[in-house]
C-alpha cells in the first residue's frame, strides 16, 4: 500500500485551516450554553413550580432527542416564518454558524444543567448549614460554600460532556458550516481517498480531545489542592522550614517545662 | 392542507411513513445495540486480561471510538465501503459505483461506537461482583462454565443494566447520523417530508416528538427491567 505523501500533506493543510472554525464553535457553544445551563439548573432547583417543571421539560426535551434534528430544527425550521425573517435577529439567524452555536448552546446546556445539578446534591449539607449559622448571607454561601464544591464534583463528568461537544461540532457540517468534518467530506466526495482523509481528520479530532481533558484534569488538580497525597508533599518540602518549624514548636514546651 | 391532514393516514398523509420509519430506527438501533454488545464484551475481557498487549488493545478501541466524531465513522465506513465494494466491482467487470448497504453499514458503525460504552459498562459490572462469590464458587468446584452461568451472568446483568440502558439512549440518537447515508429512519424520513412539502418546522417537530416518545419509553422499560432484576437486593440499591 502506497502512501500518497503529498496527498495526505494537502489533505492536512486544508483540515488544519477548518480547525479554527471548529474551535469557534465549540468555544462559542461552550460558554452560551455554559451560561444558558446556569439559569437551567437555577430554574431545575427552585422551589417554583412552574419553573421547576419547564427546567425538568427542558432537560427532558434536549437530552432525549437527537442534536441533528434540533439543529436542522433552528436551522431550516426557523427561517420558515416571517415572523422570524422579518425580526431583528434575521442576519444572524440566517447565517448558518450562527444556528449551528445556537443549536450546540441548547443541547449542552440540557446535559451541563444535569451534570451541575448532581454536583449541586453532592454538597454536604452541614457545611451549608454552618455558614448560615455562622451568619453567611446567602449569596457568600453560594460564592464560598457551594459553588467550590459544586465545581470540584461536576468537573469529571464536564470533562466528558467538553469531550461530547467537540464531537457534535461535526454535526454543523451538515448544515453547510464548514468545519474540519465538512472539509474532510468534501475532499472525500472529490477524490474518493476516503481512508487518508478519515485518518487525518480523526487524528485532528482526537488532539483536540485529548488537549481538552488534559486541560480540565489540569484545572480539577489546581481547584483540589487539599486533596492530593500530603506525603509526597512533606517528602519533597526543604528540608530547613521544617527543622525550623520542630524547633519552634519544641522550645515553648521545653521552656514552659523548665520554668 | 390541514396538519391533520399532512400527518395523517390518508393519501397525502405521512402518518404511515413516519411510523414506518419510526420502526426502522428502532430495528436499527437493537442490531447495533447487539453488534455493540459482543465488541463490547471483548473489549472488556481485553481490558480485564492480564495481558499488557490486550489491555493496550481495548484502550486503544475505547479511545478511538469515543473520541472521533460519529459522523466520522459513518462516512468512513460507508464511502469508505462503498469505494472497497466498487473496486472490487470493478475487478469482476462491473461498472458505475456500487454502494453498501446503508442499513448494514449503519449497524456496524453505531454498534461500534456502542461498543466502545458497552465495554466500560460491562467491565465495570463484571468488576463489581465480590470476590469473595467468586473464590467460594471455586471452592466448592464450580467448573469455570458453571461459574459464568450462576454466579457472573446474573449479577453482571443486574450491574450493567443502568450503563445499557443509556448507552441505548445514546444509540437511538447516533442512529439519526445514519440519514446521511441514505436510509430511510426517522431523520431521514422528517428530513425527506418537510423537504417535500416545505413544512420544515412541522416535520421535525414531529421527527422530535417520535425520538422523545421513543426514549420515554425506553426509560419506563429499562426502569422496569432494572427493578425485576434487582428484586432480591433492595435496600441498598434501590434506594432511588
Amino acid at each position: 500500500m502506497n502512501i500518497d505523501f503529498e496527498f495526505l500533506g494537502d489533505t492536512l493543510s486544508k483540515l488544519l485551516a477548518a480547525v479554527p472554525t471548529t474551535l469557534g464553535l465549540f468555544f462559542a457553544s461552550l460558554i452560551v450554553g455554559g451560561m444558558l445551563s446556569l439559569v437551567i439548573v437555577a430554574m431545575r432547583v427552585s422551589p417554583n413550580w412552574a419553573l421547576n417543571r419547564f427546567a425538568r421539560g427542558y432537560i427532558l426535551v434536549f437530552r432525549g432527542s437527537p442534536l441533528l434534528i434540533q439543529m436542522f430544527l433552528v436551522y431550516y425550521g426557523l427561517g420558515q416564518f416571517p415572523a422570524v425573517r422579518e425580526s431583528f435577529l434575521w442576519p444572524l439567524l440566517r447565517v448558518p454558524y450562527v444556528c449551528a452555536i445556537v443549536s450546540l448552546a441548547l443541547c449542552t446546556a440540557g446535559y451541563t444543567a444535569e451534570i451541575i445539578r448532581g454536583g449541586l446534591q453532592s454538597v454536604p449539607h452541614g457545611q451549608i448549614e454552618a455558614a448560615l449559622a455562622v451568619g453567611m448571607s446567602r449569596w457568600t454561601v453560594l460564592r464560598r460554600i457551594i459553588a467550590p464544591i459544586t465545581l470540584r464534583y461536576a468537573l469529571p463528568a464536564y470533562s466528558t460532556e467538553a469531550v461530547l461537544l467537540v464531537k457534535s461540532t461535526a454535526l454543523a457540517s451538515l448544515v453547510t458550516v464548514w468545519d474540519v468534518t465538512g472539509v474532510a467530506q468534501q475532499i472525500i466526495q472529490r477524490t474518493y481517498r476516503t481512508m487518508e482523509v478519515f485518518i487525518c481528520a480523526a487524528a485532528i479530532y482526537l488532539v483536540l480531545n485529548f488537549i481538552i481533558v488534559r486541560a480540565l484534569g489540569m484545572l480539577e488538580k489546581k481547584l483540589s489542592p487539599h486533596l492530593r497525597d500530603r506525603n509526597a508533599t512533606a517528602a519533597t518540602a526543604p528540608k530547613k522550614s521544617s527543622s525550623v518549624a520542630l524547633k519552634a514548636a519544641t522550645v515553648p514546651d521545653s521552656q514552659h517545662i523548665d520554668s | 392542507m390541514s396538519l391533520v391532514q399532512l400527518l395523517g393516514f390518508g393519501e397525502q398523509g405521512w402518518g404511515t411513513t413516519l411510523l414506518l420509519a419510526l420502526l426502522m430506527t428502532v430495528v436499527l438501533t437493537i442490531a447495533a445495540l447487539a453488534v455493540g454488545a459482543v465488541f463490547g464484551a471483548m473489549v472488556a475481557a481485553a481490558k480485564l486480561s492480564r495481558s499488557r498487549t490486550l489491555r493496550i488493545l481495548g484502550d486503544a478501541y475505547t479511545t478511538l471510538f469515543r473520541g472521533i466524531p460519529e459522523l466520522l465513522i459513518i462516512y468512513l465506513f460507508y464511502f469508505g465501503g462503498s469505494s472497497v465494494m466498487t473496486a472490487v466491482g470493478h475487478f469482476f467487470g462491473a461498472d458505475g459505483f456500487i454502494g453498501v448497504p446503508p442499513f448494514v453499514v449503519g449497524a456496524l458503525a453505531i454498534g461500534l461506537i456502542s461498543g466502545s460504552y458497552q465495554a466500560e459498562v460491562y467491565r465495570s459490572a463484571v468488576l463489581a461482583v465480590s470476590r469473595g462469590e467468586i473464590e467460594a464458587a471455586r471452592a466448592i468446584g464450580m467448573s469455570t462454565a458453571t461459574l459464568w452461568r450462576r454466579v457472573l451472568i446474573p449479577q453482571v446483568i443486574r450491574f450493567a443494566l443502568p450503563g445499557i440502558g443509556n448507552v441505548w439512549q445514546l444509540s437511538l440518537k447516533d442512529s439519526a447520523l445514519i440519514a446521511v447515508t441514505g436510509l430511510a429512519e426517522l431523520m431521514r424520513t422528517s428530513q425527506v417530508a418537510a423537504g417535500s412539502t416545505h413544512q420544515y418546522f412541522t416535520f421535525y417537530m414531529v421527527g422530535g416528538a417520535l425520538y422523545l416518545v421513543l426514549t420515554s419509553l425506553s426509560n419506563r422499560v429499562f426502569d422496569r427491567a432494572e427493578a425485576r432484576v434487582g428484586r432480591s437486593f433492595r435496600g441498598t440499591l434501590a434506594r432511588h
